[in-house]
């Protein structure tokens, strides 16, 4: 199926969960061992104790920005910070690049915090006793490097960013955005692999947010890292999502897509979410295309199928005959009809539901 | 009824006051009545400690150890030889900071002999030049701060040279120099330790609450037993009494530094040693730094007090001065006293607060320009002082050094001044003076002293009860009985006297100058820099200028008792008043309130847990400065102490009575902590 076919091509994970369970209290894990794996959240409070993620598997491939979305209490913060190690994990298996990462030693897992993984925080984590340069150049400096190397690396991350002149502030003289951009480029500094953040933008005001969001793509087109990104705003997850993983209580609801999640919501939750969502906005053409029609009902418009919808929707309505649809050789892979966008706009979601 | 109905701790209130002085007015004074007073059954406790003490210093683990004056072997008490090593080891680093400020042998006799100093002339460090110390602190505040530092830093040295009073200023330094670092570290490492452990925190945190309301003098009879008198004792119990502090807020700041910031230490590969000092000690450094300014401050605030176990300097001085009613020369010692605090506190703050300039492509001279000053400065002031020698030929060398009280001096003036109101205000001041001692004293007092000791339970265990219930009324009820069981109890009712008396004068007028300063935040920064300023003086201090206008009465003690304790209650009261949410100050406003409304109905309620944690902190303050009045004359637990001190066998009686105050402050400090806590919760400001 055409909408799995970027997964497919990532054959590699880089993170890999399987059966990953988190359960906070005194006897959690007696518990579980008891439960087989099935995990009731209310049986387990009545014992005193609290799940906060609740048999998680999936894999992230490399190159990937895989969105965990959810709202406060959902478990996505416990799931990230599971995989970062900064919590113990109470079952299951966690990968990195193959390797065990609940098996390493403290020693390794300090190897593996230094060299492949950075992270960025709600409300910055920022050192309040160093400068912005300072607090870039950590990272380098724990690992050992020397001073003018790290202050020249962090130096270049402050670019990165666009926080030139402003590298001898301290993080208190910052505006809420700019300290996140400090915290975007400290993780970055050691240039790991995999990149998390968790909520990186929520303490934000929706203006700045909007540009860090757009700021974080830029970054990623230059980077190309693999990316586990938390939040709790679904169009924030919509708009920079390879693939969504929504959660609840505990539990993947479902995990897809932002496409099949807006145009197939496994469950009552998640459809609940997607009401609102302007489809034009999240779909791209090549969901709702048409198989290839005969040349002669071509008209002379041609469509990315990456398209976003709603950027070229003006064009398609104002052609009368059938649209070509493109892929990135320019090689003619499907078309797509005014008729159908019309539907998509106005109609009902069963409208979209017959394509596949 | 209604309202007691509505109000139950009303009326449980007016029944413990009605049980209360039915008690006091029926139960007879008499040796052998329970209620009145209860036997000392703990009389043999400081006989006990004492024969432990010397059981340890004398005779546990015997150890044999070669004596090198006598050579031979003799056996001694492996304590003994453990403190004794650990006294030279302290009395050597101090010797050594004096002698590169004052100079001297005893350093050199440290890695030589006496006989080899003796047999040259030549082997004796000369003392730095005043110039280049003073020179030396003024391109430290400029190098750390920038000019202000280095003008203070000049001012001070400048004040404490051109006074005369450089000899026993430096001695002073030498032993504050050795005991804040030592104080610094140790209560970053045991605040650190405790922040990892749980079960460190909960052994040290009750070690902490009594050492922190131990008054400063019962600290210095088992240091004085254990290590003997002189500057190391001093050291040492300052050491001792100063650390507490530093362990707590180090602890609290640690506590305070937020997850996230831990977190991304983690998320940075950060080893536990990296995350501890890259981490989180520089993000707790606010409360940290809070600590070593109060640490700098107890160095200080003991100069005094451990010159009663032979530290020299300033203290010493100071205290002759004040036994010698030689106000003008206690007011000048006073001043450098506190100059030193401030410009240490000052100068330690702006090496914590320095920032690098990495990108300073600068050249060998540059970056060496500081310590090439000083070599200039150096030089330049060996020669003023030879050159001095010449000039001043037989007199004294003002470019060297200024011999002790050889220089200005405002005695005379002040001496002037105070003859001048002894002969214009003494009828008003003595007038003050007895009314206040006859009508308002001496009942109290005897008040007080007759008060039996089972109406004194019903009274406190009871208020424990209406606050925190059967388990605070056992507490406050512990500390109680350990006092009532010592031979001390009428001391401790003075204590109480003069301790509650101050308290309440301090508390009012801490609570209505707040108050009024509150109103406005011009006035409201204006006495928050006053109270950080009296804040800095040790205190002492306090006792100077009383002592100027009442001389030596109970009077002068309480009302130096009384200045120093309404610092905090009028801090507090500014703080909790200020803190009051601007949306319902706003509500206030929009319902039309005016200024008295506003007080009485929106801030008082909401700052007035803020407020007792103030009051709170105003006993415990006057507790100490009540204890200290020891020093001027009075006849409550401090004067036992002080007795303790002089006494052969004292250590018991010292420990038992420190611990009398302690336990007094102590439960007070439950009451209030426990009805503060409960009123934060319920208005949800927990």
């Amino acid at each position: 199926m055409s909408l799995q076919i970027s997964a497919e091509n990532r054959v590699k994970p880089v993170i890999k969960c399987s059966s990953v369970y988190k359960v906070f209290g005194e006897n959690a894990k007696k518990l579980l061992a008891q439960s087989n794996g099935l995990v009731d959240a209310k049986t387990f409070k009545d014992a005193g104790c609290v799940v906060g993620v609740n048999n998680a598997s999936f894999e992230v491939y490399e190159g990937e920005i895989l969105v965990v979305m959810g709202l406060s209490g959902s478990g996505k913060s416990t799931l990230l910070r599971c995989i970062s190690r900064l919590t113990d994990t109470t079952s299951g298996n966690i990968f990195i690049d193959g390797q065990d990462l609940l098996a390493m030693t403290s020693k390794q897992l300090i190897e593996v915090r230094r060299n492949k993984m950075g992270m960025v925080f709600q409300n910055f984590g920022l050192l309040p006793h160093k400068t912005v340069l300072e607090n870039i150049a950590f990272p380098l400096q724990i690992k050992g490097k020397s001073t003018d190397d790290s202050m020249k690396r962090a130096l270049e991350m402050v670019e990165l960013v666009g926080l030139d002149g402003r590298e001898n502030y301290f993080p208190r003289q910052l505006s809420g955005g700019q300290q996140q951009r400090v915290g975007i480029a400290r993780s970055l500094a050691v240039e790991p692999d995999i990149w998390f953040l968790d909520e990186p933008f929520s303490a934000l005001d929706p203006l700045i947010r909007k540009e860090m969001q757009d700021e974080f793509l830029r970054l990623q087109g230059v980077l190309n890292k693999t990316i586990l990104f938390v939040t709790h705003d679904f169009n924030e997850a919509l708009r920079l999502a390879d693939r969504i993983a929504i959660m609840k209580d505990g539990v993947i609801e479902q995990l897809d897509t932002p496409a099949n999640i807006v145009l197939r919501p496994a469950t009552e939750y998640v459809r609940k979410f997607t009401e609102e969502v302007p489809r034009e906005k999240v779909l791209k053409i090549v969901s709702v295309m048409e198989p290839v029609v005969d040349a002669s009902l071509l008209g002379p418009l041609q469509v990315s199928k990456d398209a976003i919808i709603y950027t070229v929707a003006e064009a398609v309505l104002t052609e009368p005959k059938h649209v070509a649809v493109v892929n990135a050789l320019g090689e003619v892979v499907g078309s797509i009809h005014a008729s159908k966008i019309i539907n998509m706009l106005f109609g009902q979601a069963d409208a979209t539901d017959d394509i596949t | 009824m209604k309202f007691f109905k509505n109000h139950p701790k009303y009326a449980q209130f007016i029944a413990l006051l009605a049980v209360f002085f039915a008690l006091y007015l029926t139960v007879t004074p008499s040796e052998t009545n329970i209620l009145w007073r209860f036997p000392a059954l703990f009389a043999g406790v400081p006989g006990g400690i004492n024969g432990f003490a010397e059981h340890l210093m004398y005779d546990w683990f015997p150890v044999e150890i070669f004596d090198p004056e006598l050579e031979e072997y003799e056996t001694s008490a492996l304590v003994r030889e453990v403190t004794r090593g650990f006294s030279r080891g302290v009395l050597f680093c101090i010797e050594f900071v004096r002698e590169i400020l004052l100079g001297g042998v005893k350093t050199i006799v440290a890695f030589t002999s006496w006989d080899f100093v003796g047999d040259n002339k030549w082997a004796v460090w000369p003392a730095l030049p005043w110039t280049v110390v003073s020179g030396g602190a003024i391109l430290l505040g400029y190098a750390l701060r920038g000019k202000a530092l280095a003008l203070l830093a000049g001012l001070a040295t400048a004040y404490i040279a051109i006074f005369g009073q450089w000899e026993p200023a430096m001695e002073t330094l030498s032993f504050v120099l050795i005991a804040a670092p030592v104080s610094c570290l140790l209560g970053l490492f045991l605040g650190a330790v405790a922040y990892k452990s749980k079960t460190t925190e909960t052994i040290l945190m009750p070690l902490l609450n009594v050492a922190q309301t131990m008054p400063h003098f019962s600290y210095l009879i088992p240091v004085m037993v254990f290590f003997g008198v002189g500057d190391h004792a001093g050291a040492i119990a300052t050491i001792i009494f100063a650390t507490p502090p530093m362990i707590r807020l180090t602890l609290l700041g640690l506590k305070r530094v937020s997850p996230e910031v831990v977190e991304a230490g983690a998320m940075n590969g950060c080893t536990n040693a990296q995350m501890m000092l890259k981490v989180l000690i520089p993000t707790a450094r606010r409360d940290i730094l809070i600590g070593t300014n109060q640490v700098i401050m107890q160095c200080l605030a003991m100069a005094v007090i451990a010159s009663f176990i032979g530290a020299k300097g300033l203290g010493f001085n100071l205290l002759l001065a004040l036994n010698q009613l030689r106000i003008g020369q206690a007011l000048e010692l006073g001043i450098c006293i506190v100059l030193i605090a401030v410009v240490l506190d000052k100068l330690s703050l702006a090496w914590a607060n320095k920032q690098t300039n990495y990108f300073a492509d600068d050249s060998f001279v540059q970056r060496h320009k500081y310590g090439i000053f000083f070599l200039i400065l150096l030089t330049t002031c060996v020669i003023l002082s030879f050159l001095g020698k010449l000039i001043f030929a037989g007199g004294i060398n003002y470019f060297y050094l200024i011999p002790h009280n050889q220089g200005i001096t405002t005695e005379p003036f002040w001496q002037s001044g105070v003859d001048w109101m002894v002969e214009n205000w003494y009828r008003g001041l003595q007038t003050f003076n007895n009314w206040l001692i006859i009508d308002v004293l001496m009942p109290m007092k005897a008040a007080y002293l007759g008060m039996p000791v089972s109406a004194t339970f019903v009274l406190v265990m009871g208020v424990g009860f209406i606050i925190g219930g059967l388990r605070s009324a056992l507490i406050v009820g512990g500390f109680l009985l350990f006092i009532a069981f010592t031979e001390w109890w009428d001391r401790a009712l003075i204590t109480a006297y003069m301790t509650s008396f101050a308290v309440l004068v301090s508390a009012l007028i801490g609570i209505v100058v707040g108050s009024l300063c509150a109103q406005n935040s011009f006035a409201s920064k204006g006495i928050l820099i006053v109270c950080d300023t009296l804040q800095t003086f040790p205190s002492f201090i306090y006792l100077i200028p009383v002592i100027m206008l009442f001389g030596v009465t109970d009077t002068s003690v309480l009302i130096a008792v009384i200045v120093y304790a309404t610092i905090p209650a009028v801090r507090y009261t500014v703080e909790g008043l200020n803190s009051v949410p601007a949306t319902l100050q706003d509500a206030g406003s929009m319902s039309g309130v005016n200024k008295l409304q506003r007080w009485v109905k929106i801030e008082m309620p909401l700052a007035f847990p803020h407020i007792m944690l103030g009051v709170n902190q105003t006993v415990v303050f006057a507790l100490f400065m009540v204890i200290i009045g020891a020093m001027i004359g009075t006849d409550d637990l401090g004067q036992y102490i002080l007795k303790a001190l002089s006494d052969k066998n004292g250590i018991g009686n010292g420990l038992m009575l420190g611990l009398c105050v302690a336990f007094i402050g102590l439960a007070v400090d439950h009451l209030i902590h426990t009805w503060a806590d409960q009123k934060k919760a319920a208005l949800g400001m927990a």
